[in-house]
């Protein structure tokens, strides 16, 4: 009896301390990772392991706030996060991330024009290109008679029957804000209440049609039919397009979402040596293939082309068409104000 | 008494009249009801498919294989053990001292100090959650393995404290004043008297507060940190993502381990009695 | 004999730990319900605000003019519902599950004790995520009904209310058995004998004798799962959707997405106060019913 007291004593004195121990010594050689859920490729990560010995831990978020407020509530201690351009901008201004001078870094002369002097990190003080892309609209071909729709937001915003109660959305502020924005030809950036007011209603005519908002689990949702269309990133549609292969990407003719993720090391990371070390793995042409052929996603990096997967380069979501090209509209970090606007206007629509 | 004096046949009529009708119909439906979702899940996890769409695909493990393979779910089980064990310990050193103290005479603020101790589990989990997110914000406690376990050592307590109460009361006290008697300090009255008796208590206590902190979702989603996701959480978050064949992998297996700690508890229990 | 001293130093520990990690935790909660939210989330420590609170009921519309807004209460509403709804189905399924299993033969009795709690001892992940498996479209139940040729659509069943109150049923439904189930089987069994003695039916019996005596357990089912199912996250979020949300998924969203740590520290508060009068509700009536000494 006496001697499993003292064991169990014992495993408690070890379990503590055992904890504290494992994490000094292996602070030399981690990375803990904080990125978009499905985003990484786990091969790439082992990849990483294999040459330089740094463990890599991955915990993931599904938006750009949720990014943000895991940070601000004790999340610091990650060591690379992926911000979007507009959030990339506003971490900078907020100080939230370090600087660590990726333009001296021996991969950033592969880095591709414009992508090596964004206007939201000039000269890459902060930060490295990750994956970017559009976010177009899905749909099921095999859902709707004729199966051809209209490119144009109205399919999704003012649905036709074959599609209501059967449409995904991200819930996601700035994709849904701006897609409706630009279907009702209002400035990404609008300050304007009355502006405000035409988005809301356009959204809370079309929630009834929508089954769900969720920004995770897009590719499974369109490959298994829950949804019959969807608000998607071009990436994501590529996986979901291998699945089932009636689906069908849009480049609405009013415009839509070309965004562009970045790897910033943020304020408070532990290992930023080792942040240094994959940011500049992940500039590598063979890399940055092998994360586009996963993510199904394009990269800025020169080189990395010859490492496509066939499929990839063949998808019209992922080679976008020369007649789409001006349909892209970069996100911009709008002001306070217009950023305020959007926050009403989605607390309200999603209560 | 009234069965020798009434005519057998008499008997055989009223004892029909215990079965109430239809209860039976809904007992069984009611336990296919909990049990059809867990065994469509364990059929669906071998299932060798790549989609994840509910056919059988025909039979593989390979799903398994792959899951035990996953680098970042491993971490996550030893972290949810860790946490659990330092939880645990804490919890039933605190409970069984607060076991001893209130099985003593009655003391004036008693009833009060029995809400205390019951109040994590009477506060909706994802309240106390947020609380404790909070508060280590504020403090500036880190999160990390130690913030989850903190957290967990809470309501480990109340959960180990039920069973070793019981079992104190179930003591003659007789016991502890016999040895008092025999000259033996308060210390060693409890260890080598109290201490043995109660044993089957303190383990069924632990038990349960083990289990809890291992199955614990919500209060560990709000105060894990970087790097500290447990099990529960990650697959929390898989979960989320959609349904794959993975998902469904590591679903059956967190089944099977609840379901063993439950059987080796239960027959720790029965051992011990 | 315990002197004061010694017990004192015993109840020290958990007093201090839940003191300091859960009473200090849900005041400083209240206390965040106070302040004014920060720009990108957390919250400004020194700046005060009866905001979340007028959040809660009114909002400021796009032109910034108070107006009432029942949004929120339409989601407080919806998760009493719920919570309601969940209780009534559990209830009407476990008295006879338990009526049943109480009546059987004391071998058979810990067996199917046994059987009830094993579902509920896995994880709550599994509970509802295997719901999601066969409530899905192409899901395994509509994958059956397909094959039976019985419909010729999917059932939709995915993403709505209903979901939520299928999983939250599923994952109460042992707190409300083993409560009923334990007050039945300590009924003292003659006194059912006497009520069919002095000529009583069945149906009399149990009105008359058995229902009342089970009360103690049907309100301990009772409370045992309408609380949890108000503060309830995991199943609306699995299982509802950002459509249906009840207050679980709208109190998590303060904290991620929206980032209004004040509002959701107050919805919070006024959650655990809600829970805090049904539990004393019952400990009011329960203490009225026992017998004066």
């Amino acid at each position: 009896m006496r001697r499993i007291v003292m064991a169990i004593a014992a495993a408690a004195a070890l379990s503590i301390p055992a904890a504290g121990v494992t994490a000094s010594a292996a602070e030399e050689k981690e990375l803990l990772l904080f990125n978009w859920s499905n985003y990484m490729s786990p091969d790439l990560l082992k990849r990483f392991e294999a040459e330089t010995g740094i463990k890599v831990t991955l915990d993931t978020y599904d938006t750009n706030e949720s990014m943000l407020s895991k940070l601000q509530a004790g999340g610091a201690g990650y060591d690379v996060v992926v911000p979007t351009g507009p959030t990339l901008q506003q971490m900078i201004k907020d100080g939230l991330v370090l600087k660590v001078d990726a333009g001296t870094f021996s991969n950033y002369k592969s880095v591709k024009k414009p992508f090596d002097n964004p206007s939201f990190d000039p000269g890459r003080a902060y930060s490295v290109p990750y994956m970017w892309g559009t976010t177009g609209l899905v749909y099921d071909t095999a859902k709707v008679a004729g199966g051809k729709i209209d490119d144009s937001w109205k399919e999704l915003f003012e649905p036709r029957q074959d599609f209501v109660g059967k449409i995904g959305m991200l819930k996601d502020m700035g994709e849904v804000i701006t897609a409706a924005e630009y279907y009702l030809g209002l400035d990404q950036c609008t300050e304007k209440a009355e502006d405000g007011q035409k988005i809301l209603e356009l959204l809370e005519k079309q929630k009834p049609a929508v089954k769900v908002y969720n920004a995770e689990g897009t590719v499974d949702r369109v490959a298994s039919g829950d949804v019959a269309m969807e608000l998607m990133w071009n990436g994501s549609f590529h996986r979901a397009h291998a699945k089932l292969s009636s689906i069908v990407y849009i480049y609405p003719k009013e415009g839509l979402n070309l965004w562009g993720d970045n790897l910033a090391v943020p304020k408070g990371a532990k290992h930023i040596e080792n942040a240094k070390l994959f940011l500049n793995f992940m500039m590598d042409p063979k890399n940055a293939a092998e994360a586009s052929n996963y993510t199904g996603y394009n990269n800025a990096i020169s080189g990395a082309e010859q490492h496509l997967k066939e499929d990839l380069r063949n998808d019209a979501a992922f080679n976008t068409p020369e007649a789409m090209v001006p349909r892209f509209r970069p996100l911009q970090l709008c002001s306070k104000a217009a950023l305020d606007l959007r926050e009403k206007i989605w607390t309200r629509l999603l209560r | 008494m009234t069965d020798a004096v009434l005519p057998a046949r008499f008997t055989l009529w009223r004892f029909d009249l215990w079965r109430f009708p239809g209860t039976r119909a809904v007992a069984i439906a009611a336990f296919l009801y909990l049990y059809v979702p867990i065994v469509a899940l364990v059929i669906l996890s071998f299932s060798a498919g790549d989609s994840s769409l509910a056919r059988w695909e025909g039979f593989s493990i390979h799903w398994y294989l792959d899951v035990l393979g996953n680098a970042d779910m491993l971490r996550a089980i030893r972290n949810s053990l860790v946490v659990a064990s330092g939880a645990t310990t804490t919890g039933t050193i605190i409970a069984t001292m607060a076991a001893l103290a209130t099985s003593g005479p009655r003391f004036r603020l008693q009833s009060g100090f029995e809400a205390m101790i019951g109040l994590p589990l009477i506060v909706p989990d994802i309240v106390a959650g947020i609380a404790t997110l909070l508060f280590f914000v504020m403090v500036g406690v880190p999160l990390g393995i130690v913030s989850i376990m903190l957290a967990h050592s809470v309501f480990a307590i109340p959960f180990a404290y039920l069973p070793i109460r019981a079992r104190l009361q179930g003591l003659d006290p007789a016991l502890a004043e016999a040895a008092a008697d025999l000259y033996a300090t308060p210390w060693q009255g409890f260890r080598r008297i109290v201490l043995p008796l109660i044993w089957p208590g303190i383990a069924a206590g632990a038990m349960l507060a083990f289990i809890s902190s291992l199955g614990d979702v919500v209060v560990s989603y709000f105060v894990s940190g970087p790097g500290a996701t447990t099990l529960p959480v990650y697959v929390f978050s898989m979960v989320r993502m959609g349904v794959t064949p993975a998902v469904n992998a590591i679903s059956t297996l967190l089944m099977l381990a609840s379901i063993a700690l439950l059987t080796v508890s239960y027959l720790l229990g029965r051992r011990f009695q | 004999m315990m002197g004061s001293l010694r017990r004192a130093g015993l109840l020290a520990p958990s007093v201090l730990t839940i003191g300091l990690l859960l009473i200090a935790p849900l005041g400083l909660m209240a206390y965040v319900s106070t302040l004014e939210r920060g720009a990108t989330g957390g919250v400004i420590w020194t700046q005060h605000t009866a905001d979340a609170y007028v959040q809660f009921l009114f909002e400021r519309d796009l032109a910034d003019r108070l107006a009432v807004n029942t949004d929120y209460l339409h989601i407080f509403g919806r998760s009493i519902a719920v919570a309601a709804i969940t209780t009534a189905v559990t209830l009407a399924v476990a008295f006879p599950m338990a009526l049943w299993m109480a009546f059987q033969p004391p071998r058979r009795r810990l067996l199917l004790v046994f059987i009830v709690t094993i579902p509920f001892w896995t994880n709550i992940l599994v509970r509802n995520y295997a719901w999601i498996l066969l409530l899905r479209n192409d899901g395994v139940i509509d994958w059956v009904l397909a094959r039976l040729g019985l419909t010729g659509q999917h059932i939709d069943v995915l993403y709505t209310p209903l979901a939520t109150t299928i999983g939250l049923t599923y994952s109460f439904l042992p707190y409300m058995v083993l409560p009923i189930y334990v007050s039945l089987e300590k009924l003292d069994r003659r006194l059912i004998e006497a009520a069919f003695d002095l000529g009583a039916n069945r149906w009399l019996a149990f009105r008359r004798v058995i229902l009342p005596l089970s009360m103690p357990g049907v309100v301990g089912g009772a409370i045992l799962v309408f609380v949890p199912g108000l503060g309830a996250f995991i199943s609306p979020e699995l299982l509802g959707g950002a459509k249906s949300m009840m207050i679980g998924s709208l109190i998590q969203q303060q904290f991620g997405q929206s980032r209004n740590w004040p509002f959701g520290a107050a919805l919070s508060f006024v959650l655990l106060v809600l829970v805090l009068l049904a539990l004393s509700a019952h400990a009011a009536r329960y203490r009225r019913r026992e017998p004066k000494p």
